[in-house]
């Protein structure tokens, strides 16, 4: 925009006073914000320190040379979760696109599909996932299914992708619903079938559109993953509980949230930006 | 000469509203048909039904002699040989100008990308749009995306082009550049239906000119006979009113 400026041009005496004035309000703003700032953090931090248990609250949370100690373990544990994450996370893609699209699609053919699909969505995406990974966990070993795995870590997995794959189909689906039916109208006309128009028209704009709401299932389902610890996994949250039942100190509690937090804060903020960019390129989008 | 599109005796409702009472039209080839008419009088609706985007209630519809209107035809085979170009564009955002061109030549039409894109290049330039072949739509201005568009229903070779009011959206200045465009499609010869609101338009283009009201076409003829000599007191009566909005 700069350089298409006239390079005469230099601002009046008027424009020169309104910037003044916008400096003096934005100093202003600043500056009771961060007295605004001080004295809330102040006040809690002083609740805190000041509170009758805080001296065995330190020692029983927050012990360094304990955390310290801690700290392999509990790593080696989110090593579990970030698998369980990713791979969880790439089987929940195929099988929520897969209930996603079955859920939109009006052949016949697939009618009882279609029943099933919105059943399935119904039944996991209303049920507590600590009950589906007990019912999972405790419930398929016991049906001694041959060439079943009982493994636990399989079957924590298998349950946290059942139900996140109802949560995601939904997200999708969702996506695909906004699309404008002209765009369809379009594909049509140009002679694409059905399949070609959710392949190669709705489809891609319909994720485009989703991929911030997915980012933030993305990170709820690596905090989700902690759960499968109920089933002996030894994860993060199963390591530190391991370590704090032993010595009745909570430190690994703390120091396995803060390895959590470390991952999750970047991603979140990450998503943030992502829908920050999404709704500045619809702006724009929306000024033809 | 032969007969591209025959319509017949077709009715459409919409719940209990009829949107097409009982109307008929002949489109012979090398023709441009242009539809005029009130909002609402049925003009969109009769060029989606005969791209089968809606399904009539009654009445036949004939392309080239086949009967479209049987509902054991197979839609896609048929819309392959028709273009339709929409009010609103309908460009696809995530696609780049050639690829919008080219998606219906490679996917339907089963073309190599490399004939598909040339062939579309050599109709980017036939409409002065060589530059724009790779930028996405929402950087083009209207009139730019419409002659795209125009481009993209020409890219399967229809055997008849529908406009919907293809103009609608632009403001003046950008109206005459899609104008220019299908004014020099139809000097190629291309057969054509258009609805419109351009009656400008409509006479230099159209060999016959049919004026819809309450669904059905109740006065036909040459663009001279329907616009600057109507007989039906109704065509009168809205030649009336589009005089006094300055836009005859």
């Amino acid at each position: 925009m700069s350089e298409k400026q006239n390079s005469a041009w230099s601002p009046s005496s008027r424009e020169i006073q309104r910037r003044q004035s916008r400096r003096a309000i934005s100093r202003k703003q600043a500056g009771i914000a961060a007295a605004s700032s001080i004295f809330v953090l102040g006040t809690l931090a002083l609740i805190l320190v000041t509170s009758p248990g805080w001296e065995t609250v330190k020692t029983t949370f927050f012990d360094i040379e304990y955390g310290k100690e801690v700290f392999p373990t509990v790593i080696k544990g989110l090593w579990i979760n970030l698998q369980l994450t990713f791979i969880g996370g790439a089987a929940i893609g195929v099988i929520a696109l897969g209930l996603a699209l079955l859920r939109t699609t009006k052949s016949p053919a697939l009618t009882p599909f279609r029943f099933l699909a919105t059943a399935y969505v119904d039944i996991f995406r209303g049920a507590p996932l600590i009950l589906i990974i007990l019912l999972v966990g405790f419930g398929v070993p016991a049906l001694g299914l041959k060439g079943v795995s009982s493994n636990v870590i399989f079957l924590g997995t298998v349950a946290v992708v059942l139900t996140y794959s109802a949560y995601v189909a939904e997200v999708i689906r969702s996506g695909i619903l906004s699309i404008h039916p002209s765009q369809r109208a379009a594909a049509r006309s140009l002679g694409l079938t059905s399949g070609q128009t959710m392949r190669f028209v709705v489809l891609p704009q319909a994720i485009r559109r989703v991929v911030p709401p997915l980012l933030n299932d993305f990170v709820s389902l690596l905090k989700d993953t902690g759960l499968v610890s109920i089933l002996g996994v030894t994860d993060a949250v199963r390591a530190a509980q391991i370590n704090a039942s032993r010595t009745f100190n909570y430190t690994p509690y703390v120091v396995a949230a803060i390895l959590f937090l470390l991952i999750t804060i970047p991603m979140t903020r990450y998503t943030d930006r992502a829908i920050r960019q999404r709704t500045s390129a619809q702006n724009s989008e929306g000024a033809i | 000469m032969s007969n591209v599109l025959e319509l017949v005796n077709i009715r459409k409702s919409f719940g209990t509203e009829l949107v097409l009472n009982n109307l008929s039209l002949v489109v012979p080839e090398h023709t441009a048909t242009a539809l005029i008419g009130a909002s609402g009088s049925g003009k969109s609706t009769l060029l989606r039904c005969i791209n089968l985007l809606e399904s009539i209630d009654d009445g036949r519809i004939f392309l080239d002699g086949d009967e479209i209107s049987d509902p054991l035809v197979n839609v896609d085979d048929v819309r392959r040989r028709l273009g339709m170009v929409f009010q609103s564009f309908n460009l696809f955002p995530h696609k780049t100008v050639l690829e919008n061109i080219t998606l219906s030549p490679i996917k339907v039409q089963g073309k190599s990308k490399d004939e598909a894109n040339t062939a579309a290049l050599e109709l980017l330039k036939r409409f002065d749009l060589s530059d724009k072949a790779d930028q996405y739509p929402d950087r083009l201005s209207g009139g730019q995306q419409q002659r795209v568009a125009i481009i993209r229903s020409l890219a399967v070779n229809p055997r008849l082009l529908l406009l919907d009011e293809v103009t609608s959206a632009l403001d003046p200045v950008l109206v005459n550049e899609v104008l220019t465009a299908v004014r020099d499609l139809k000097s190629d010869g291309m057969t054509m239906v258009l609805a419109t609101h351009e009656m400008g338009f409509a006479t230099q283009v159209a060999d016959e000119v049919c004026f819809l009201e309450s669904g059905n076409i109740i006065e036909r003829g040459t663009a001279d006979q329907v616009l600057h000599n109507p007989q039906n007191p109704k065509t009168q009566e809205f030649l009336k009113r589009v005089h006094q909005a300055g836009r005859l």
